[in-house]
């Protein structure tokens, strides 16, 4: 027999049951830290002061935040057409490509027009690579979900490939491209913020983390507020009633899988021309998987992809700090506390639904 | 066996609130066991909540349940099979891939090794079979069977754990007539045997056939408790609505206009080979109702998919005032725009997303009208203030363009696929089952609509499962089998035997 269905108020629906869920993730993260013989009060007052304890921490921090952001909201896009895109990695793989061969072939251009064309290469190269897939769904049948994780492989092997024989830095033995010229990267935070009197100290936070809010704002449009993001809303709820209205799947497949591929590109764009300067191996360090737990924690909502990309810029940042201060804590067992914080947000959900909906319950008296 | 005398269900006092919505309040029910209760109500009256408390998918906010004169307290549908009670949902809910065996011991396997759980299952059903009559075979795949066998396995489902009370809702919403018939023969063996049946459905000659007693629920209470052999379908209709209901159609005669739409030759065959539709021809004039009679299944579904662009024809042509279509017009988007407007048969696998709010609904296929919205936008303010009034205009309730669409009853989600596609003035209206679900308020409602809309001269095509409804509406009646016309009446001239014999497959020429 099927369950109750479990209904919940909106409020408690998009904010408290995140909160239990990460709350729950946090004890039994806290019982791993005590079984190690550490305190997990005096960790988690350590990760805390890492991650937002000074300028320097908030700094880090926002940078984690803002590659998180990205692919966050690259799978959330996606999820609304009922795809689930995997491959963010791969997107945004060959996002980095594209926007080094820009930075280094369009060099003579100025700042003001090589940066952003720069920065549309990237999109457009992520948008590419996610168009692939859904073209192949779209006309073929072929799950993205298993296309993307393949094309993953392709992505990285492609990747080796141009560094070692094609565009790597010649007369290097490293797999990277020369560096960029300094008028055709990401303007660090620091540097952004000194005209308005604002002092930073240097981190990799850059420019990029405006255009991960610009993106948030403009996903939200799209999705909540335009003709295509009812398509690809309707496309995701009911592929029959999509046709029945005249739109077409096959195509809101394609263009929801580039729109993806084209915001994971993001990630490319913040670490490769606002930090690394040069396209290297493996610059995507899986933030494109950290992705699908943000979105699925932000219920594919901006404004939730904002705060679960927040929370994962905390614990990365946070974590790093704390593994350096307490080295039993390795920088794996942060890792270990966001595989839990995932657990519990995006798989054992509705686990937490029944709890939240029974806990209301008593709360009103009956 | 004091157990006999008690009823088998004795509600009294149940309260249920959904926000500002009071679904159920201080309904008494009681239902002598043995026999067949019916329950009516307008769309939204809350006899699905009502009956889901029972079941335990919802839980009262007060009242009190007795079953068999035992209080108890149902907190989930597996106290509610543990009480003995069991229902067929309106939506199936059977795993299409699986055998029918494979069905039934789904959830009450008892064990961890399938197959004993499996043979049990086998000789349980051979033995339902023989009692009730309720043959089925047991290996046959669940998604290849008829709706109607469906059903029956639904009511298997429920028999196999041991049910002495089944509920049913709106099972008939889904049948055709003779379906109907067999089901309501089983439901009359099942009482024979002493079980218990809840009965809910809008067509009162169902409720006047196989009921014992009847219940009327009106805005969430219950108005009356009666004996069948004592109350008439006019009063039932009166106690449901609050006011007399006029059962049968009025129409004038109205002289048709010019040719509107016109079909020739349509063939459709399907990725099997198998035809579908064979050499349809069809004439739609302004003010005029087109209705085609047919056994579900004769192709009724796919000529109005054609017509609306939703499949290709393999060979054939449409005209639309005097036009041919060429292919790149034959799709939704186009033909709406053309004025081919379309209320599909099936709600909720096409005409709604039950998971938006009702006021994107209202909106669903004209996304791309630049009335809605500035530019590539939509303006959730424009679309929450038309739905608004639409849903003011067809009384839907409750008049809330916010709340999910899923959260409206089953007649009022049909009100709001009518809203959209009559408020948009359509050249020509194409008709799939427009009053599946819906109560006999609103089937009146529905019907002035469709006449009026005639009147003013809309060319509508009408497919129903209803015989009577096709005949009462239509100005001219196609029959349809085995994806042929078979023949034409005007309707008049039409009577039930006849159109019955054409229905068969019985063409002119042999008749
Ligand atoms: N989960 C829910 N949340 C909010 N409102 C609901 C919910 N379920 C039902 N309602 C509301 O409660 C009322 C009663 O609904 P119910 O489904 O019981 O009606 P019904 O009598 O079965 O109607 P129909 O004949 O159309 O099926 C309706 O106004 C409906 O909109
Ligand atoms: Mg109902």
């Amino acid at each position: 027999m099927s369950a109750a269905p479990i209904d919940l108020p909106r409020w408690a629906d998009t904010a408290l049951v995140p909160l239990v869920s990460v709350a729950a993730a946090l004890v039994i993260a806290g019982l791993v830290v005590l079984g190690i013989g550490e305190s997990p009060l005096e960790a988690t007052a350590l990760l805390l002061r890492g991650a937002l304890g000074s300028a320097e921490g908030i700094s880090f921090t926002l940078y984690y935040t803002t590659n998180f952001i990205f692919t966050g909201l690259a799978v959330a896009v996606a999820f609304h057409a009922g795809l689930f895109n995997i491959g963010g990695e791969g997107q945004a793989t060959i996002a980095g490509i594209f926007a080094a061969l820009a930075c280094l072939w369009l060099a003579p251009l100025p700042g003001v027009l090589l940066v952003p064309l720069a920065v549309l290469a990237a999109a457009g190269g992520g948008a590419l690579y996610g168009l692939i897939p859904g073209w192949l769904q779209a006309t073929r049948g072929s799950h993205v979900v298993i296309t993307t994780i393949m094309f993953n492989f392709l992505a990285a092997t492609l990747t080796v490939y141009l560094l070692v024989e094609v565009i790597g830095k010649p007369g290097s033995m490293q797999p990277e491209t020369a560096e960029f010229a300094s008028h055709a990267i990401l303007t660090p935070m620091h540097r952004l913020l000194a005209p308005l009197g604002v002092k930073l100290p240097a981190t990799p936070l850059n420019s990029a983390f405006l255009l991960a809010l610009a993106a948030l704002v403009a996903v939200w449009a799209l999705i909540f507020r335009s003709r295509l993001g009812y398509a690809i809303r309707t496309v995701g709820a009911n592929p029959g009633a999509a046709a029945y209205a005249g739109i077409s799947p096959a195509r809101i497949t394609m263009v929801a899988m580039a729109i993806s591929g084209a915001l994971a590109g993001g990630l490319a764009v913040n670490e490769v021309m606002g930090v690394q300067h040069r396209l290297l191996l493996d610059f995507t360090a899986g933030y494109g998987f950290v992705g699908i737990a943000v979105a699925l924690m932000g219920r594919g909502h901006p404004v939730g992809v904002a705060l679960a990309a927040l929370l994962f810029g905390v614990l990365y940042q946070g974590g790093a700090e704390l593994s350096f201060d307490k080295p039993a804590i390795t920088r794996d067992m942060v890792v270990v506390i966001g595989g839990v914080i995932i657990l519990f947000a995006g798989a054992l959900d509705g686990l937490f639904r029944r709890v939240v909906a029974s806990l209301l319950r008593i709360g009103r008296g009956d | 066996m004091t157990a006999q005398s008690a009823p088998a269900i004795e509600l009294s006092g149940i309260s249920k609130r959904f926000g500002p919505v009071q679904a159920n309040r201080d309904v008494s029910l009681s239902v002598a066991a043995g026999s067949i209760h019916g329950i009516v109500g307008e769309n939204g009256a809350g006899k699905s909540t009502l009956m889901s408390i029972l079941y335990g998918f919802y839980e009262a906010d007060s009242g009190e349940v007795a079953i068999g004169g035992r209080p108890r307290r149902i907190r989930s549908p597996a106290d509610a099979i543990a009480a003995g009670i069991g229902m067929v949902h309106q939506h199936f809910m059977l795993v299409e891939t699986l055998s029918v065996v494979e069905n039934v011991v789904l959830g009450a396997e008892g064990g961890a090794w399938l197959s004993g759980g499996v043979s049990r299952a086998r000789a349980e059903l051979a033995r339902l079979a023989q009692d009730y009559g309720l043959a089925i075979d047991p290996d046959a795949i669940v998604g290849e069977l008829s709706v109607g066998f469906q059903q029956r396995v639904e009511i298997l489902k429920a028999l196999y754990r041991g049910a002495q009370i089944l509920i049913l809702d709106e099972p008939t919403a889904v049948l055709t007539p003779p379906e109907a018939d067999q089901l309501f023969s089983l439901l009359r063996a099942l009482r024979d045997q002493g079980k218990t049946v809840i009965l809910i459905t809008h067509k009162l000659r169902e409720i006047m056939e196989v009921t014992d007693r009847v219940s009327v629920m009106r805005r969430g209470e219950m108005v009356a408790h009666l004996a069948t052999s004592e109350t008439s379908p006019p009063e039932l209709a009166e106690a449901m609505v609050g006011r007399r209901v006029l059962l049968q159609v009025e129409k004038a005669p109205r002289p048709r206009g010019a040719k509107v739409l016109e079909a020739i030759g349509l063939d459709l065959v399907d990725a099997r080979g198998v035809a579908l539709l064979s050499g349809v021809n069809l004439t739609l004039h302004a003010g005029e109702i087109v209705g085609i009679a047919g056994v579900a299944g004769n192709g009724q579904s796919e000529l109005i998919e054609v017509l609306a662009g939703l499949s290709h024809p393999s060979r054939g042509v449409v005209r639309l005032g005097g036009q041919i279509l060429s292919s790149a017009d034959r799709n939704p988007a186009c033909l709406r725009k053309l004025g081919v407007m379309h209320i599909p048969e099936d709600r909720h696998r096409t005409g709604l997303v039950t998971a938006f709010p009702a006021a994107e609904n209202s909106i669903l296929g004209y996304q791309d009208d630049p009335a809605l919205g500035p530019g590539p936008f939509l303006s959730p303010s424009t679309i929450a203030a038309r739905a608004r009034e639409t849903f003011a205009a067809y009384d839907v309730r409750p008049p809330d363009p916010e709340l999910k669409t899923a959260k409206f009853s089953g007649g009022n989600q049909q009100k709001i696929v009518l809203a959209r596609e009559i408020e948009r003035a359509p050249k020509v209206l194409l008709v799939g089952q427009p009053t599946r679900g819906v109560d006999i308020g609103a089937i009146e409602f529905i019907h002035r609509r469709l006449i009026a809309l005639r009147d003013a001269g809309v060319a509508i095509l009408l497919v129903s499962v209803e015989l009577e409804e096709v005949m009462a509406l239509s100005d001219r009646i196609l029959a349809m089998c085995g994806g042929r016309i078979t023949g034409e009446r005007m309707a008049e001239a039409a009577d039930e035997r006849d159109l019955g014999l054409l229905m068969a497959g019985v063409t002119e020429e042999a008749a």
